[in-house]
């Protein structure tokens, strides 16, 4: 029997079979398709209707942008060069990037800038915006990057005074003065806010005022003429220079104001809480464009008689206000989220409010809520194009104001609203992916 | 022997104002209150100085006299020498019919390029990733000019239409794209029920609202059926027979039929008008507002957890039913409020409006009335009425929606 059986056994595996590659379609390129482009029939077609518009994308605009002519005087002479081939005529931005990036009427070569710098940074004579751009980036690093030595946040505080004069030009008493006073502010709460915050805080708007006062007094009249730098109007200020301006101080002045509102919504004080809640649901209900049109023909009326308040200062202002609502509300649903026991730990440690706010609520708040202040951030930017609508030149209103309007360049409107669609989705999404960094980096729970 | 008392009552001193947690808060509200009255005073009073300086008064009597000028995109009779009331009206009702047919599409958009991002599909969801990303990025004025750009700088004229050999063509004969809008054929009654065209849609709409309730019916009979029998009743030919049939009855009665835009002159004659300003801002603020509709989208559906939709396929559901009967309408809780907030931003951003010539509340009240009578506070403030009231109600609206779709918790 058992002969019989080994006998029957026509085969026995004696060691392994060779290991064999995978069959062709389970592995490398052919299986990433069939997973991922062709798993059914559904998919399949998706891929090549897909695939189709990607083509039709590319076919018409590629050997448009390939064909591109960077170097002509007017839209007439592009054609001339083109002679009837498809293709864009980027020569508008070569010839009016000054325009699109600073507006028309800033100052270009000065003498006082070929005496200071020689020309240092650009030949242009734009060197003051460009050299404030660049110092931008230095005062906003340690602020977006916690790793930097804290030391520089020092830069960051003077920086605005810096700018504002770089950029305004005229004598460096006024920012100097404000500076002084702001510095005189934090000197006196240093001192005397340990006691009680709102010693501190009424003492520290008390001394800032008491130097302004002083300090604008003792500017003498005409100071701005003799200047080192030329003192440049903000009606002068345009183009994407005047979009970075608004977004940068807006956005830096609205978010103490957005967390007092959000503070000032939740106290437990009935008047204050109104006053809050009927400001945030009031500026949230209606578009921007309304509270541009009260900054262009409405605040005017609200200054007192002799003074005049530029237009720059008033749509800050309304611009302020209108994304601080917004961030009162991101901050107040990162307060909301903060469980309870936070505000009855901070209390049953014996802080006061202004210390519990500062020490144990708003840090944990904020971190909840940077998603949505940088989403209001970057609406907020995107936004700023609105002021082409009243008339100021920015970035949009230069394109369609005094470039597409002028006899050159008639008629160029892909190749200049493709560029101002560009540089708005460069920073915008820059922010955003800063962002998502941002909440990696700040995340402390166990995932 | 001493006895023992009480400690001396302290009685009010100043500090306690500010020291005693019972009377600091009324301290700094009587201070918050100071300050405020303080501050309208402020206000208030350069406002009556400044006014004064320049000879005006707040009157809204302006809104009664002639307009004085033509707005081309309108929904109800209007011509020059309309008041500024009227005109305001026209505006009102443009801001709303673009707003409503922007939340509409941007509603389609969003679902679509949000469902798709989800696709297994590489290549269509780093597609619908692109169009999320390029769209959110870019300021919505800058795509409003876009679209109207290309609606007025490479649609083709009306001349083109005309000869023997025209460069462009009607769309199947029926609609006609131009650089003075887009024509498309209007329906109407021959032998209608009423004579007013307004009166016979009233009784189209009638209809179908009436078709809407029965076939609500026809679902509970179902309903019921089911959990009588366990057999469900195949009511699909019944619902299409419910909606098509009184229609398509009423459309005979009334003698539907279609007048068709033609080239008369030197433009288009008949049929309905879409002006470009109005097609830029409606798709331009689709599109937008559709990529990020498309983010809430997403992430509603992101947040309902894999175990219910493995759980729905453990009990045999189909893939399209397990999407339709667990997924969206646990996902909708997410997604609502959310989508509530872009709506009221379809709505205000509307007002951008005035960037392409479109004729709504900002561009009439605004722009050119505002203009021509030069009363800013009271155009200003008329609109920040407008755009309030809106506002609140859509948000009262769809909050009422929210709490009927939220989960009932007990």
């Amino acid at each position: 029997m058992a002969d019989q059986t080994t006998n029957s056994i026509a085969f026995v595996a004696d060691g392994n079979i060779p290991e064999s590659p995978p069959p062709a379609t389970e592995t490398g390129v052919v299986k990433w398709l069939r997973d991922n482009l062709f798993s059914n029939v559904t998919n399949s077609v998706l891929t090549i209707v897909s695939l189709y518009v990607i083509y039709l994308l590319l076919a018409s605009t590629m050997p448009w942008m390939l064909n591109g002519v960077w170097n002509a005087s007017s839209l007439a002479e592009c054609r001339e060069i083109l002679a009837g081939k498809s293709g864009a005529c980027f020569a508008v931005l070569t010839e009016r990037w000054h325009q699109l990036l600073y507006g028309f009427k800033y100052p270009q070569a000065t003498e006082e800038s070929a005496r200071i710098l020689g020309g240092l940074l650009t030949a242009e004579g734009y060197w003051r915006p460009n050299l404030a751009f660049l110092l931008l980036i230095v005062a906003i690093a340690p602020v977006l990057f916690f790793d930097l030595p804290r030391k520089l946040l020092l830069f960051t505080a003077v920086y605005p005074f810096l700018a504002f004069w770089l950029i305004w030009g005229g004598t460096i008493l006024a920012p100097l003065v404000a500076l002084i006073g702001f510095v005189a502010a934090a000197y006196v709460f240093q001192t005397f806010g340990r006691g009680s915050f709102a010693v501190g805080f009424f003492g520290a708007v008390a001394a800032a005022f008491a130097v302004w006062i002083i300090g604008g007094a003792l500017i003498p009249e005409g100071a701005s003429e003799n200047a080192m730098l030329t003192a440049v109007p903000s009606r002068d200020l345009g183009g994407y220079m005047l979009n970075m301006m608004l977004g940068v101080t807006c956005v830096s002045l609205s978010l103490p104001l957005g967390i007092v509102l959000a503070l000032g919504r939740q106290s437990s004080m009935p008047l204050i809480k109104w006053i809050c809640v009927i400001f945030i649901e009031f500026v949230r209900g209606v578009p921007l464009i309304t509270l541009l049109f009260v900054a262009s023909v409405m605040l005017a009326y609200f200054f007192p008689p002799e003074s005049t308040v530029d237009l720059f200062l008033r749509v800050v202002i309304m611009i302020t206000m209108f994304s601080a609502a917004y961030i009162a509300e991101v901050i107040r649903g990162g307060l909301a989220a903060l469980p309870r026991g936070q505000y009855e730990a901070a209390d049953s440690l014996g802080l006061d409010y202004p210390q519990a706010m500062r020490l144990i609520i708003l840090p944990q708040a904020m971190k909840i809520s940077i998603p949505g202040i940088v989403n209001v951030a970057v609406g907020l930017f995107k936004d700023t194009t609105l002021v082409s609508v009243i008339s100021m030149f920015d970035l949009v209103g230069m394109i369609r104001g005094p470039i597409l309007a002028s006899t050159e360049w008639n008629g160029v409107y892909w190749e200049l609203l493709g560029f101002a669609a560009l540089v708005f989705f460069v920073v915008c999404y820059g922010i955003s992916q800063y962002s998502q960094w941002l909440e990696r980096r700040l995340a402390t729970d166990h995932r | 022997m001493s006895t023992l008392t009480d400690p001396p009552n302290a009685g009010f001193r100043l500090s306690m104002l500010f020291n005693d947690t019972r009377y600091r808060s009324l301290t700094f509200q009587v201070i918050a209150a100071i300050v405020l009255a303080l501050c309208i005073w402020y206000l208030g009073n350069n406002l009556i100085q400044n006014l004064r300086a320049a000879g005006l008064n707040i009157s809204y009597s302006f809104l009664g006299d002639p307009a004085g000028y033509d707005i081309n995109q309108r929904l109800v009779e209007y011509d020059s020498q309309s008041s500024h009331a009227r005109a305001a009206l026209v505006g009102v009702l443009n801001t709303l019919l673009v707003a409503f047919l922007a939340c509409v599409t941007a509603t389609v958009f969003g679902v679509i390029a949000g469902v798709l991002r989800l696709s297994n599909n590489w290549l269509v969801s780093k597609l619908m990733a692109i169009y999320v990303e390029i769209f959110r990025n870019i300021p919505v004025l800058i795509w409003i000019i876009i679209i109207f750009t290309i609606m007025t700088a490479v649609m083709p004229g009306p001349r083109a239409f005309r000869g023997d050999n025209a460069t462009s063509s009607m769309v199947l004969d029926l609609f006609a794209f131009t650089n003075r809008g887009v024509y498309i054929p209007m329906p109407w009654f021959e032998s209608g029920l009423f004579a007013s065209a307004f009166m016979n849609w009233m009784v189209v709409l009638a209809g179908l609202v009436a078709s809407w309730f029965v076939t609500g019916r026809v679902t509970t009979w179902a309903n019921h059926k089911q959990e009588e029998t366990g057999e469900r009743p195949k009511t699909f030919l019944i619902k299409l027979a419910i909606w098509f049939v009184p229609f398509a009855l009423l459309m005979l009665i009334m003698g539907l039929s279609w007048e068709v835009p033609e080239l008369k002159g030197f433009n288009f004659k008949g049929g309905i008008k879409v002006g470009g300003p109005l097609i830029a801002l409606w798709f331009a603020l689709s599109i937008y507002t559709g990529a990020f509709i498309a983010e809430n989208v997403r992430a509603g559906i992101q947040a309902i957890s894999k175990g219910q939709t493995e759980a729905a396929a453990a009990l045999g559901l189909r893939q399209g039913r397990i999407m339709n009967l667990v997924v969206l309408p646990q996902a909708l809780r997410v997604i609502i409020p959310p989508l509530i907030s872009q709506y009221l931003n379809i709505t205000k951003n509307s007002s951008l409006a005035i960037a392409v010539g479109y004729a709504d509340i900002t561009a009439t009240l605004g722009g050119i009335t505002l203009n021509q009578t030069g009363r800013a506070i009271e155009c200003v403030l008329l609109l920040m009425l407008f755009y309030l009231t809106a506002s609140l109600t859509i948000s009262m609206v769809m909050n009422v929606y929210n709490s009927s779709v939220k989960l009932k918790e007990r």
